[in-house]
């Protein structure tokens, strides 16, 4: 049962992609797109009803395993796909109005984003250390061609930095999982189970702590040059401001947030080899790192993509931290802050992708009063900005807080850092995108609408979770968070 | 187990690894990168071939068939091709400084062996030291990735360091599963077509393959 | 039994003493044929060397007012030291009563003598040739010497002496068939060899080409004799640079301590290896191309670099 539910799940992007590479250029491509997405969500909503019904599962010759932790970023991977695909649609069709893109690109778009999908569900739900190395490569790889979908020379040079930087990465990465697979060899034998995740978990203890030591940095320094980690950064910024918005918002929100997943499995194992703290702390400094140097860097920025990329690193710093202190409740809002900047960072690329297509430029002094424009953009970035800097009641400030309370109590003498951080964060974003959206402009009306109904579905559900948590979302969280330990 | 011939042949074509990445570190010519490329990847096959005999893992012998396959004739077979559809067959680099970047070579494969000598320790026989020289050739062709400017011999790093990675991958570790090997290459063929589509993108956006011209966005 | 044994040790000693001095003109004849072929000439024969040091000797000696006597004495020095090394160098028995002092960083030693003789003899006359050819000939042995240095301790960590006897008798019955880090050393050692004995790509013998020159340049003063002895002692030079290459790398063949009935084998080992040597330093000058002379730090520090990694390997592969 697991097998068919896990396999819908897969099925639906490879199918998609496989339909899209064949009807990518047909007028409802767009809508096709969007339903294999649905497809993919409602599997998901499938899956992790099951998972949170009957706890973990292994499927296919224990190849998949799915528990509370990875099926909730299954779950939040389908869901933000979803609905980046229903905002890709309109915003798609505008910028072929406008002449940025043809139909063969629009073609490449649509089935090179159902194979992103496809393989970040795989990197998410395979229990194979190796076949996650494989999976991030193919997201990768998938997502080169999208960031240099304009052909522009500013959009070549991001995407070609990006396939370096990450490629260079994730080559450790590789590197690592060898080392790793050198040291459960010894333990589980040669073979195909010396790999996975599962079984490495069971006998964590006997694996050697020298030969793991220099895996985790390696997977580390690896996986997280996709998670944007300083100072393996620098590709980040350009990926996400020379690529089309949709791309910007899956990358920031999902596959950030995909790799991050590998480091903290490796963590789980790394941790309980050495019975220290080690890979917690190398996290924990890297994560600070981030969090630091990219507040810091928000001040310089002109360009308001590139700017909400940075402000990307500086979560993705902070739910690292977060996840290397460990323990139940920095693991649990570490989570949290995973899916409220999820839903809050797409949605803010959703607003800026229109504010943008509105203005005709990225330069935030040349964009101003977007309220005076389209009182929806407006609003859908003025409120997405709120809570991406942690205002209350926004969910963002509840995982926030838990991060820095926690911090507060295990490690004081990081809580100034965090706080400076994001003081510096709040005073340059906010800075910066008020004239955006309350200035004076001379701008005219678009005819087009903009399709924002999935940036306030995220913004509702970031609203929510921070006034009202469900109980059973609570438990999941919990659930998951103890698995970590 | 094994004979010690075949033991000390490993450790010889692990050494023969290493000086290739050296050699192709202080390459000028392209052209001769490419070859030299390709007989890396001829050393990779032989050694993963030595290891699957020696330890009579079957499915190591698919590993070399398809490092002899992809890495000796298709990879190098459309590096040619490219390079002379480019018309940049005889671009020879302005390296600067071959002893200063030797140095620095030097200085990694002493880190990296350091790096590598508790590990040397834990194991016997066959991979003692393997993941050090391993770990040397994948941090050389880091090296030749930074001192590059051009795009063609970026990606011959790239292809290189992957090299350095299955070698650690097939002879150190004797072998990972065949399903991840056989990830790990389509994903390096997929890699190389699409770093052959930007190849010709970049060509016609900046009329050159010098990543030079690529240098253009900062934070400011 | 003992005293026989001793006295065959001291007369083979000054059989090699002898024979080396004798042949090494021959080899290097050899190696020049050799590249005549190559190069689709007639050439002037494998003797040719021995008619050139009979001219010369036969001639009367010009030196420049103005020289002092160190210039008067180097080629008798300099000829001395390549003499003895060339004599010293175990090739084909180990256990000789002189190859007890071949120990190699006293080999560096002596050819580090010679060298400082050669260079302040080409200064004391004070023309400009012999000033930049000495100048040269000391940045491309100041490079090449710590190459040396790093391929002899690579064959010594192996051997655990320095002793060339010792090194040889090692290494001809060691445990291993092939060692990475002497193949690391191998290379190395033959790019020193071009280098050390003004070969190409480094150096041209046969040019006197004011440009390239740098060994060419220190000996322009000398005449007769005594160019006739620096001629030699270069000829010894490459001999010795020859047999020690063979002796590092290899060994085999060679007579073991006491077994003096594999001596016929031995010679005969030697004489095909020295064949080949010569054969294939001349197929490697013809196919590659003169460095200019900034080029051959280059050149040089790929050897140390090389060496180095022999040695680094050593240590990680203990093979």
């Amino acid at each position: 049962m697991i097998d068919l539910q896990l396999l819908a799940l897969l099925l639906a992007p490879l199918l998609g992609g496989a339909l899209l590479a064949v009807f990518g250029s047909r007028k409802w491509a767009a809508e096709l797109n969007s339903l294999m997405s649905f497809f993919t969500f409602a599997a998901s909503v499938i899956l992790t009803m099951r998972v949170i019904d009957s706890g973990p599962q292994v499927a296919f010759h224990e190849q998949f395993f799915i528990d509370q932790f990875n099926v909730f970023l299954v779950a939040l991977t389908a869901f933000v796909a979803f609905t980046t695909s229903l905002f890709s649609r309109p915003y798609m069709r505008i910028e072929q109005h406008h002449g940025k893109l043809t139909t063969g690109m629009l073609h490449l778009y649509y089935s090179m984003y159902q194979m992103f999908t496809f393989a970040m569900l795989v990197a998410l739900t395979t229990n194979n250390m190796g076949i996650v190395w494989v999976a991030m490569e193919a997201a990768t790889l998938t997502t080169v061609l999208l960031v240099s979908l304009y052909r522009t020379p500013a959009s070549l040079e991001a995407a070609w930095k990006y396939f370096i930087l990450c490629g260079v990465g994730i080559a450790l990465a590789l590197f690592g999982t060898i080392l790793l697979y050198f040291a459960a060899e010894r333990v589980l034998g040669e073979g195909g189970t010396a790999l996975l995740w599962t079984h490495l978990n069971e006998v964590k203890g006997e694996l050697e702590p020298t030969v793991l030591k220099l895996a985790f940095v390696f997977l580390l320094v690896g996986y997280g040059t996709k998670v944007g980690l300083v100072p393996l950064h620098s590709w980040l910024p350009d990926a996400h401001a020379e690529g089309p918005t949709p791309v910007s918002a899956v990358l920031s929100g999902l596959l950030l947030n995909v790799a991050l997943c590998a480091v903290v499995r490796s963590k789980v194992l790394v941790d309980g080899s050495l019975g220290t703290h080690f890979a917690g702390y190398l996290m924990m400094g890297f994560g600070l790192l981030s969090v630091v140097v990219a507040s810091f860097s928000l001040f310089r920025q002109k360009d308001i993509k590139r700017m909400f990329a940075y402000s990307s690193i500086e979560h993705m710093g902070l739910i690292t931290f977060a996840l290397g202190m460990g323990g139940p409740v920095a693991t649990f809002a570490g989570m949290l802050h995973m899916t409220v900047h999820s839903l809050t960072k797409s949605a803010i690329f959703f607003a800026v992708g229109h504010a943008v297509q509105k203005s005709g430029t990225q330069v935030m002094e040349n964009i101003r009063g977007m309220l005076q424009v389209s009182p929806t953009v407006g609003w859908g970035l003025a409120i997405g900005t709120f809570a991406i800097l942690g205002m209350p009641p926004f969910g963002v400030f509840a995982s926030e807080f838990l991060i820095i309370t926690t911090a507060m109590h295990e490690y004081p003498w990081t809580t100034p850092f965090l706080l400076i951080a994001l003081g510096v964060a709040f005073a340059a974003i906010f800075g910066k995108i008020q004239p955006v959206v309350f200035g004076e402009t001379t701008a005219k009306r678009l005819p087009h609408s903009p399709a924002l109904i999935p940036v306030f579905v995220h913004l509702l559900l970031v609203l929510m979770l921070g006034l009202y948590m469900p109980p059973y979302l609570a438990d999941w969280y919990r659930q998951a968070a103890a698995l970590l330990g | 187990m094994q004979t010690p011939f075949l033991l000390q042949f490993i450790n010889l074509l692990a050494a023969l690894l290493l000086l290739i990445a050296f050699a192709m570190l202080t390459q000028r010519r392209i052209l001769s990168l490419i070859n030299l490329f390709a007989l890396q990847g001829a050393v990779l096959s032989l050694s993963t071939f030595v290891v699957a005999f020696s330890t009579s893992q079957h499915h190591l012998y698919y590993s070399a068939g398809l490092t002899l396959l992809l890495k000796v004739l298709l990879l190098p077979w459309l590096l040619h091709r490219l390079i002379r559809k480019l018309n940049v067959r005889w671009d020879v680099e302005t390296l600067i400084n071959i002893p200063t970047t030797m140095l620095v070579g030097i200085s990694l494969v002493i880190f990296s062996f350091n790096l590598a000598a508790p590990i040397a320790q834990l194991s016997e026989g066959l991979t003692r030291g393997l993941i050090g020289i391993a770990l040397a050739s994948v941090l050389l062709s880091l090296l030749m990735m930074l001192t590059r400017r051009k795009a063609v011999s970026q990606v011959v790093a790239f292809l290189s360091l992957e090299n350095g990675l299955f070698f650690a991958a097939t002879s150190a570790t004797q072998g990972m599963p065949l399903v991840v090997e056989l990830g790990i290459a389509l994903d390096v063929l997929v890699a190389t077509f699409i770093f052959g589509i930007f190849f010709f993108q970049i060509r016609e956006t900046f009329d050159s393959l010098d990543i030079a011209h690529m240098e253009k966005l900062k934070d400011d | 039994m003992e005293k026989y044994q001793l006295l065959f040790a001291v007369l083979f000693q000054l059989a090699q003493l002898v024979l080396v001095v004798v042949f090494a003109p021959l080899l290097t004849g050899w190696v020049n044929q050799c590249q005549a072929w190559l190069q689709n000439r007639s050439g002037a024969g494998v003797l040719q060397p021995y008619r050139v040091l009979r001219k010369l000797f036969s001639k009367d000696a010009v030196i420049a007012h103005n020289a002092s006597p160190l210039f008067r004495v180097t080629p008798y020095i300099v000829f001395g030291c390549m003499w003895l090394a060339a004599a010293i160098i175990p090739i084909i028995a180990v256990d000789l009563p002189f190859s007890m002092a071949a120990d190699v960083i006293a080999l560096v030693g002596v050819f580090a003598v010679a060298r400082v003789f050669i260079s302040l003899a080409a200064m004391d006359i004070g023309t400009a040739f012999g000033s930049m050819g000495a100048r040269r000939e000391m940045l491309v042995s100041f490079l090449a010497e710590p190459a040396l240095l790093m391929v002899f301790f690579t064959a010594s960590m192996i051997s655990h002496s320095t002793q060339l006897p010792v090194i040889v008798d090692t290494l001809a019955h060691h445990q291993f068939v092939l060692y990475p880090s002497l193949a690391f050393a191998a290379l190395a050692f033959l790019m020193v060899l071009l280098a050390e004995n003004a070969r190409i790509p480094v150096d041209n013998p046969s040019t006197h080409l004011e440009l390239t020159m740098i060994h060419e340049a220190m000996i322009l003063e000398y005449s007769a004799r005594h160019l006739a002895l620096i001629e030699w002692a270069s000829s010894l030079k490459l001999f010795a640079y020859i047999t020690i290459g063979i002796a590092l790398f290899l060994p085999h063949g060679i007579a073991e301590v006491g077994n003096w009935a594999g001596l016929p084998l031995a010679i005969v080992a030697l004489l095909l290896k020295l064949v080949l040597a010569g054969a294939a330093l001349a197929v490697f000058e013809i196919v590659s191309a003169k460095l200019r002379i900034f080029r051959a730090p280059e050149f040089l520090a790929t050897a140390f670099l090389l060496a180095v990694l022999g040695l680094l390997i050593h240590f990680l592969l203990g093979a």
